[in-house]
């Protein structure tokens, strides 16, 4: 059997006869006046330049940095980012879970693939991935091994199914060694996968 | 519905593959879909539980076999026939015989205030059932239609821990029966009442549940 690049199903994607079916579908319904194309490139230019991790990154930093902040993003995550007025409008429900040197929090959608979009953009293929949904809520560990990351045996390992329209973002601990530093330069350490609680944030030598 | 969409425990899926430096989308059409996918529901075609219930309603094989977006253009394909909002023919040929029904389109310029998710929360008809603390057992029920209790919580003890308000209920929206709010409550296991003995005693789950889900358990 010859590899098909059109049938790139492992990663997610298959080009061309989707391609063709997608845009059948589109002109149809912009035929019979439901959907305006301009609307679409318009929504696709958000999703790849504006919402993206690097506003959940923001997040955490400022709660690093900033105490009462941090109580208020426990608190009502919701009312706290939008706050910061990083973006136009957050989405009800964002509920923010705090790791700490005894718990680690991971978040996953076993049913489909519910994501906190406004603060990490759109999901990872792993995320939306049967090996991620099934394997999460009963062997978090080796889900965290396929990472690269493990965790002391100790630590407790808390799993959030998104199974409802609330929405979870797991505030991870800072590294150690960046005391004192500015939340711009705190931001460049927080990753997507830290904040699903599949990673840990950078440490100062990762950015070095 | 018991589908091959509710994944939590299920062996044989083998390793997670993160991908470096993934891009947003693998492929032109996948962007066009979750466009048209977002403007269908600003429009009210249809809402999203209707929209996850059709994806679940995939054959299993087919299911899998395809990436996340190619479910979500079949399943538009689905739900547009399904609603009379276009003919097969018509989505097979990719040419609208006729004009549609009357929808709100969703145009250029409203674009910035559909990026939010909606708003779930709704005026509680009635007090919460229960309180936080509250020991609970999630209900053994094998709805055929949309449900959002997982399988591999029901009939497990657990407690609830946080109240999250009165939501729409997705098992009644998804049917077209209305938002029929309920209280959800967020709502902890021991990892090893839901897997067994041999579970890793460091691990808690918690899932979402709609009060309907819920009965107050004796131990």
């Amino acid at each position: 059997m010859t590899h098909d690049h059109d049938d790139d199903s492992a990663h997610g994607s298959e080009l061309s006869e989707m391609q063709l079916r997608v845009r059948a579908i589109e002109t149809v319904l912009a035929e019979k006046g439901y959907i305006d194309p301009a609307a679409l490139d318009m929504m696709i230019e958000a999703y790849e330049t504006k919402i993206g991790p690097h506003n959940g990154a923001r997040v955490v930093a400022k709660a690093w940095t900033d105490p009462p902040f941090k109580q208020a993003l426990i608190a009502d995550a919701t009312r706290a980012v939008q706050s910061l007025g990083l973006i136009d409008r957050v989405g009800n429900h964002l509920i923010a879970v705090e790791n700490t040197p005894k718990l680690h929090n991971m978040i996953v959608c076993t049913l489909c693939s519910c994501y906190p979009w406004e603060v990490l953009g759109l999901p990872p293929v792993w995320y939306k991935s049967a090996p991620y949904r099934s394997r999460a809520v009963n062997d978090p560990r080796g889900v965290l091994a396929d990472f690269g990351l493990t965790l002391p045996a100790d630590t407790q390992i808390r799993v959030w199914d998104s199974t409802a329209e609330t929405r979870f973002i797991v505030v991870p601990m800072p590294p150690e060694g960046t005391e004192g530093w500015s939340e711009g330069k705190l931001a460049a350490l927080v990753t997507r996968d830290c904040m699903v609680g599949t990673g840990l944030p950078r440490g100062p030598k990762d950015i070095a | 519905m018991d589908g091959i969409h509710d994944m939590g425990g299920m062996h044989g899926f083998g390793k997670v593959e993160p991908e470096t430096n993934e891009p947003v989308f693998h492929a032109e059409w996948e962007g066009r879909t979750l466009a048209m996918q977002r403007a269908m529901m600003y429009a009210g075609a249809y809402n999203i539980d209707q929209m996850r219930a059709a994806i679940e309603a995939l054959p299993p094989e087919l299911y899998l076999s395809s990436s996340y977006y190619k479910r979500w253009a079949l399943e538009i394909e689905n739900l547009v026939t399904g609603l009379g909002l276009a003919d097969a023919d018509e989505i097979k040929t990719g040419r609208a015989r006729d004009a549609g029904k009357p929808l709100r389109k969703l145009t250029a310029g409203e674009v910035p205030n559909v990026l939010t998710r909606g708003a779930f929360a709704r005026q509680a008809q009635s007090p919460a059932r229960f309180k936080i603390g509250d020991r609970v057992r999630a209900k053994n029920i094998h709805p055929p239609t949309h449900t959002r209790l997982p399988r591999y919580a029901r009939g497990h003890v657990g407690v609830i821990e946080a109240i999250r308000g009165c939501h729409v209920f997705p098992d009644s929206s998804a049917r077209g029966a209305g938002e029929n709010p309920q209280w959800l409550y967020t709502m902890r296991f021991a990892g090893r009442e839901l897997w067994g003995e041999t579970t890793d005693p460091t691990l808690t789950v918690s899932i979402e549940a709609f009060e309907p889900y819920l009965e107050a358990a004796q131990r």
